[in-house]
């Protein structure tokens, strides 16, 4: 039971800089995924609290106590490898006692808390076999023992489920979210799964090219994106973004298309400024022809999910535009349709920095 | 599942296998076959008669105090040069796997010694260790001490097992660094964070994993340090002084070439044989059974 405290903490590798100074705390029991793209920094940060790789500058804390010089032994951390990394040549009860013994814990007690945590994670009847026996899904189990076992300050998890099928994915991400919340373990949590970091994650903190895009609860990221990136980064299918310009009364922004969008509120401080106007497939909805403010599209493609469908349609000018609407299609390819988006469904980005625009 | 490969034509298989069975037949079977028939025979001092005797020349042998010198000597060689082969060998692989500057040209040079002809090996060495000329014996000279492995049984001994171990440390090298650079980095990094520390880590992690690595190298060098190490023998002491480097394999060919005792030495080449079968029929018997395939 700790927080954990990330203070400017940069990552150089030679003229490379990978993490450019991230900022956050931890709060005791908190679930904070770690969210981005490939390369985007998020294991680095990951195992830079881990003590796998060194910290270029900043500060970690875990618990109040700076580790910057502390070996991965001394953090009192636990981490669950996105391959496992169990012992190959040893038993399932001897890959989760492997710590306890070490740490000189007496065998009564580590038989016990051994048996505890293989009764959480139904591994009882496994603990005699080696990790080569195990299902993808059981070895996943393991590696969490292992974790439990140690009563860690903190469980750090890199990608733990993105070697499992959907299935089995979403079963163990249920699992996870179970666990902690019964553990109630501060846990850092990487993924580039969006669903898993919305299902999971207390904060999501939305990583790119080594910068913290933004930090905020699940819905906090989906409904107010604090840039382009994690506007078009969050939800499936991605947000759409089209080129405009606030018209000179700052009451409505202006499309090349000609539709004119009025502003929840007037801002007249930013009449005529040029901005990228955001608004989520699935807040598109079908409207009347002669709409108001509503963009005619040509179908190109028709996905129908069963729950809902997703609609590719092309603007007259050429751009493309994303639908998604409930329930089985009611329209086809090569149809034209006029959408509009519902209110309060804008969201405005700044047309050079891709900032939120309050 | 066992992937099965079949052939059209029923000739080509025993046409693609004939060119082992050949090498097999012509340079194993026969000079066995061979050994064994001339160790039950006694030949007269010019080749031209042979006569059926039984198991008289395997008697004699072994009733040859000297024999059981000789594989005294044989038994330090070959744990001494097995052990130091191997062991250095994983010292040294263990430097090399961990993140150097420069790790590759180590591990390029590393593998050199292998590529040595046993004799020209065995020069080097005497140039080292010659107590006249050699820098390390000269050195050891001036130093005090009486360095003369040509009148020293023992230091003799160090000699010729140091030299043959050094050969043997590149081909075990090799090996070890394929067998760590398949251990995932991620394990040792869970161990790492499970609390142990490196020497806990190589014991407990890396050294099991290896197992089945080191169990190919313990067969590979015994074979070694018994049979294959004639040349550097030779070269170095000619089995000298005395009898004090004179191994089982040195024996056989000074007993058959220069003693021209074909029969006792055919009978010790059928022992010596024997031995090795046995030997590696323990070592799979009950070495690998420690040891963890994944």
């Amino acid at each position: 039971m700790a927080t954990v405290e990330i203070r400017n903490v940069r990552k150089s590798y030679g003229p490379v800089e990978a993490i450019k100074g991230i900022d956050i705390a931890i709060q005791d029991g908190e679930f904070l995924v770690l969210l981005g793209p490939s390369g985007c920094g998020k294991s680095t940060l990951l195992r830079m609290v881990a003590g796998l790789e060194g910290i270029t500058g900043g500060e970690i804390a875990i618990g109040g106590r700076v580790v910057n010089e502390l070996d991965p032994k001394d953090r009192d951390i636990a981490m669950v490898f996105q391959n496992y990394a169990l012992y190959p040549h040893m038993t399932v009860f001897d890959n989760m006692a492997y710590g306890l013994k070490i740490r000189g814990i007496p065998k009564a007690e580590i038989r016990a808390r051994v048996d505890k945590a293989a009764e959480i994670l139904e591994l009882g009847r496994f603990l005699d076999r080696r990790p080569s026996q195990l299902s993808g899904g059981q070895r996943q189990r393991v590696a969490m023992g292992r974790a439990i076992v140690r009563e860690p300050a903190a469980f750090l998890f890199d990608e733990p489920l993105s070697n499992l099928d959907a299935k089995l994915r979403t079963q163990m991400r249920v699992e996870i979210k179970r666990l902690q919340d019964r553990l109630g373990i501060t846990s850092l949590y990487v993924t580039h799964d969006q669903v898993e970091a919305m299902t999971l994650a207390d904060r999501i903190l939305v990583m790119n090219h080594g910068v913290a895009e933004q930090i905020g609860t699940p819905l906090e990221v989906y409904q107010r994106p604090a840039s382009l990136f994690v506007a078009g980064f969050i939800g499936s299918p991605p947000m759409n973004v089209l080129d405009g310009r606030i018209d000179d009364r700052g009451e409505a922004v202006l499309v090349p298309g000609g539709q004119r969008l009025l502003l929840p509120q007037s801002r007249p401080t930013d009449a005529g400024r040029p901005v990228k106007l955001g608004i989520r497939p699935e807040h598109l909805a079908a409207a009347a022809a002669d709409f108001p403010g509503g963009f005619s599209i040509e179908i190109e493609l028709v996905e129908a999910l069963g729950a809902d469908t997703v609609v590719y349609g092309r603007l007259p000018d050429g751009e493309a535009l994303l639908v998604r609407m409930a329930g089985i299609p009611t329209v086809r390819e090569r149809d034209r349709l006029t959408v509009a988006p519902q209110d309060g469904a804008l969201h405005l980005f700044d047309a050079v920095t891709g900032r939120r625009v309050e | 599942m066992q992937r099965r490969v079949t052939f059209d034509n029923r000739l080509l298989p025993y046409l693609l296998l004939a060119p082992q069975v050949a090498v097999t037949l012509v340079f194993f079977i026969w000079p066995a076959a061979n050994a064994i028939w001339q160790s039950v025979h006694l030949q007269d001092a010019f080749g031209l008669r042979s006569e059926f005797v039984w198991f008289e020349n395997f008697t004699h042998v072994l009733g040859d105090p000297n024999y059981l010198d000789t594989l005294k000597v044989t038994v330090v060689f070959s744990i001494a040069v097995t052990v130091l082969a191997m062991g250095v060998a994983l010292l040294l692989a263990v430097l090399a796997d961990s993140k150097i500057k420069g790790a590759r040209a180590y591990k390029t040079l590393l593998i050199w010694p292998y590529a040595l002809a046993p004799a020209v090996a065995a020069v080097l060495w005497i140039f080292i260790f010659n107590p006249d000329i050699g820098s390390f014996g000269k050195g050891l000279r001036a130093l005090g001490y009486d360095w003369d492995y040509r009148l020293n049984g023992g230091q003799a001994l160090v000699m010729v097992i140091l030299a043959a171990s050094w050969k043997q440390v590149s081909y075990n090298f090799i090996f070890f660094l394929a067998g760590l650079q398949a251990i995932p980095r991620s394990v040792m990094e869970a161990a790492g964070i499970d609390g142990a520390g490196p020497v806990r880590r190589f014991w407990t992690i890396t050294f099991p994993l290896l197992s089945p690595t080191t169990f190919f190298l313990l067969v590979v060098d015994v074979v070694y340090a018994f049979f294959e190490t004639f040349g550097t023998i030779h070269a170095l002491t000619q089995g000298g002084p005395g009898k004090a480097t004179e191994t089982l394999i040195f024996r056989v060919y000074q007993d058959g070439v220069v003693n021209n005792d074909l029969g006792g030495s055919s009978a010790q080449s059928v022992i010596l044989m024997v031995i090795v079968i046995a030997l590696t029929a323990v070592q799979f018997r009950f070495v690998e059974r420690k040891v963890h395939y994944s």
